[in-house]
């Protein structure tokens, strides 16, 4: 399964409770979620653990457009929207978790 | 692949609709179908012909029209969600269409994905 | 019977604050017109919106809580709250409005595996 994450993960619970519930299965960072997928975030941990059960990508136009294109964390796999597309095509089913 | 979309949030206050957009754009790129996109939520104003952005920013309603014309996109408005938000025929931009919700749960049920933005 | 699929929406905002609850009840309803297999479920914030007791009229809006009881009419019979963030949010089954099943974060994700269509608002 997707899970599309769009928020940050400094102000507010969302990819908490992704991690926290999901079993498993592909996580796309979009928007300002994308900030999760940077060097030095206090999160970078956090995502880190998560990946023996995640594949954990972010959409680079969003990343690049908030200014954050060279810190993509190690890891992480950047995709385009051509990238995202291709995930959902590849899981059965995706959620936004809005 | 058939893919339908929700978009839950208005044009420049929040993202969601230019994701949406590029979303769709990629995946007609990538030879895939959008059979339909709903706006649903704040995401009805999406609709509003009388949107005027500034000469140098995009045009989000314009643009949609454009894909709905060009890929035959059907662009669906929840008319519960319209209405409350003021968006009616009179209003509405080429290629939308007011409806109800049931044409969500179809394209829910047609598609072979349904992706959301919203916030 | 292809027709036929699991629609999951999942509810993680409170009510009032946004229209997002109330508006994702309105798909919930017109969805069993549809004869789909629908599951509810409450997650984070979602879980505010079964609270019992709302009182609306001081803020000038309509109390929607009681189409939640209204599901069972319409067959929409199963609904699901997350153990762990009703608990953290101080409430026990006692404080909700409709019989729900309660189950943990792990539950609940293997549930979302299962599904066709997830509709989050």
């Amino acid at each position: 399964m997707l899970h599309i994450i769009n928020k940050s993960p400094l102000s507010g619970g969302t990819l908490d409770s992704c991690l926290a519930t999901a079993t498993g299965g592909d996580i796309l960072l979009i928007e300002d979620a994308v900030y999760a997928a940077t060097r030095g975030c206090a999160v970078e941990a956090k995502l880190n653990q998560a990946m023996g059960r995640f594949k954990v990508h972010v959409l680079m136009p969003d990343l690049e457009a908030r200014g954050l294109g060279d810190r993509l964390a190690e890891g992480i796999t950047p995709v385009d929207f051509g990238g995202f597309v291709d995930l959902v095509e590849a899981n059965k089913s995706c959620q936004s978790w809005l | 692949m058939k893919f339908g979309i929700v978009i839950n949030e208005g044009p420049y206050q929040h993202q969601a609709s230019d994701s949406a957009y590029l979303f769709a754009k990629a995946a007609l790129a990538k030879g895939h179908e959008v059979w339909r996109v709903f706006f649903y939520h704040d995401g009805v104003n999406n609709a509003s012909r009388l949107t005027e952005p500034p000469q140098d920013d995009r045009n989000i309603v314009a643009r949609w029209s454009k894909l709905a014309e060009e890929h035959k996109v059907d662009l669906v408005v929840c008319v519960a969600a319209a209405l409350r938000r003021g968006i009616k025929e009179e209003n509405l931009a080429q290629g939308f269409r007011i409806s109800g919700l049931g044409q969500l749960v179809e394209a829910g049920i047609k598609c072979d994905r349904l992706v959301t933005f919203g916030d | 019977m292809s027709d036929v699929k699991k629609f999951m929406f999942v509810n993680r905002k409170a009510p009032y604050g946004t229209i997002y609850a109330l508006e994702s009840l309105e798909v919930v309803l017109i969805t069993a017109a549809f004869d789909q297999d629908v599951s509810l479920v409450f997650m984070d914030d979602g879980v505010y919106q079964l609270k019992k007791g709302q009182q609306t009229k001081g803020i000038e809006t309509k109390n929607f809580s009681p189409a939640y009881r209204a599901l069972e009419g319409y067959d929409i019979e199963k609904l699901y709250v997350e153990r762990e963030a009703m608990e953290a949010r101080g409430l026990t089954e006692e404080d909700l409005l409709v019989d729900v099943t309660v189950l943990s974060r792990a539950e609940m994700g293997a549930l979302m595996d299962e599904q066709d269509v997830v509709l989050s608002f």
